[in-house]
């Protein structure tokens, strides 16, 4: 393990594997995120019968193991004369998954917002989607940033899924790159790159939980 | 319609690869059992050992949860499982799961259960030691009591999440459910032991999300 030799022979394998990993992560993360907002916002103010429909939704897809819900994609929809590109239907499993995620922590910030916020907005002639744009939706956010920031590490992380489906992001490069060069350093460079990319993120999320939960007592 | 039922309902391979499935099934409750024994019993026994504030501990234990944190377990696993060989450590998958998965829950486990250890009232150590117990005696039964309990929702969410990452497993070829799976759609060329393995993953983890929720709403510190 650990020869230049192999390191230098594994550069270019993992900057392509890299890159990849990071598209992948900036398609996902705005899409689940954006969707997310959608699903949560109708969880939190819609009418009854589309609210019970969301949280069928939310609590479907947050049972639906993420790698279970990419081979489903992958390997069945096709028979159903479905065939997407492997980049979109990745993308389309983890947005359903991670969406599920992000809705439900968004609802949970939407709902920790006194009523009387949205009242008072109201009242001063905002309509109701201005009210949730600049007044709720601005403190609900905040409200839970931790949890929002942890969701969006774990999305990133599972970017690393896709090496099942032959996308080659990080891991699966790293695993070629360790076929050629009989190996496994790459592996062990792939795991340092994940680490020095999340490791400030992570800090960043101990640091903001540990605040949340001493504010709250 | 005919053909939903003709690929992902065909009755004779469900008929077939159902005792295939089972017996991933049991494999897969089998790692995740094991996962949140050892995790849970790790990452507590961690935030305790934290709680003692020697530098040196506090550092090494901070460094193993980032770490394990930071990086993606499908990865750890990887690593584990073609890497560590070459260095003369051969572990089966079974093994190599049941390992990075107990470690991944323990560093999640030790930072949420720490969380709630430093959110308990200054004031409650104070009492405990006044009233002649020892340090570890207050941790142990006047501290770690009300920080758990603090803790139960999002400890809950995690042992939930670590259990589907089980489904990783099929990746290092260990049978549990999403590999028999996989194995039997390849056999049959039809992707009804899948719509049934997915079946059986909701089943399985819905009633413990909707559980979750309950818990959520009885332990919920805010408000």
């Amino acid at each position: 393990m650990f020869s230049l030799d192999a390191i230098s022979q594994a550069m270019p394998y993992l900057k392509y594997g890299l890159i990849t990993t990071l598209w992948l992560g900036a398609i996902i993360l705005p899409l689940a995120f954006l969707a997310g907002l959608l699903v949560g916002i109708v969880a939190a103010k819609g009418a009854r019968p589309v609210r019970l429909l969301t949280f069928v939704y939310i609590d479907f897809f947050r049972s639906f193991p993420p790698l279970v819900l990419i081979i489903f994609v992958f390997y069945a929809l096709p028979f159903l004369g479905l065939r997407l590109p492997e980049v979109p239907a990745f993308a389309l499993a983890m947005t359903l998954n991670g969406s599920s995620y992000f809705a439900e922590i968004i609802r949970a910030g939407i709902l920790s917002i006194p009523k009387g916020q949205t009242e008072a907005a109201r009242s001063t002639g905002l309509s109701a989607t201005s009210t949730m744009i600049y007044v709720v939706l601005p403190q609900a956010l905040r409200n839970v940033l931790p949890p929002l920031l942890s969701n969006s590490i774990e999305l990133f992380k599972a970017t690393s899924l896709a090496s099942v489906v032959a996308i080659a992001e990080l891991l699966r490069s790293a695993r070629i790159a360790q076929g050629v060069t009989f190996d496994s350093t790459p592996l062990v460079l792939a795991a340092l790159i994940y680490l020095v990319i999340l490791w400030p993120c992570v800090r960043i999320l101990s640091r903001l939980e540990r605040n949340d939960l001493k504010a709250i007592r | 319609m005919n053909a939903i039922l003709q690929y992902f309902f065909d009755w004779d391979i469900i008929v077939k690869s159902f005792p295939f499935l089972l017996k991933g099934l049991v494999t897969t409750l089998i790692i995740a059992a094991l996962t949140i024994v050892f995790g849970l019993a790790l990452g507590l026994l961690l935030a305790c050992l934290r709680a003692f504030h020697i530098r040196l501990v506090n550092l090494a234990i901070i460094i193993f949860a980032d770490v394990l944190r930071s990086i993606p377990a499908l990865v750890l696993l990887i690593v584990v499982y073609f890497a560590l060989p070459e260095i003369g450590i051969r572990l089966s998958g079974f093994v190599a799961v049941v390992l990075v998965l107990s470690l991944v829950m323990a560093a999640f486990a030790e930072e949420i259960i720490w969380s709630g250890i430093i959110a308990v009232d200054q004031g409650q150590w104070e009492a405990g030691r006044s009233t002649g117990l020892t340090f570890t005696q207050t941790l142990g039964s006047i501290v770690l009591l009300q920080a758990v309990q603090m803790v139960i929702p999002p400890l809950t969410n995690k042992m939930i999440n670590i259990t589907k990452n089980t489904a990783l497993a099929s990746v290092i070829s260990v049978s549990e459910m999403l590999n028999q799976a996989s194995s039997q759609q390849a056999l049959y060329a039809n992707p009804t032991p899948l719509t049934l393995a997915a079946i059986l993953y909701v089943a399985l983890f819905f009633p413990l999300v909707l559980l979750s929720r309950r818990i959520e709403a009885r332990y919920s510190v805010v408000r």
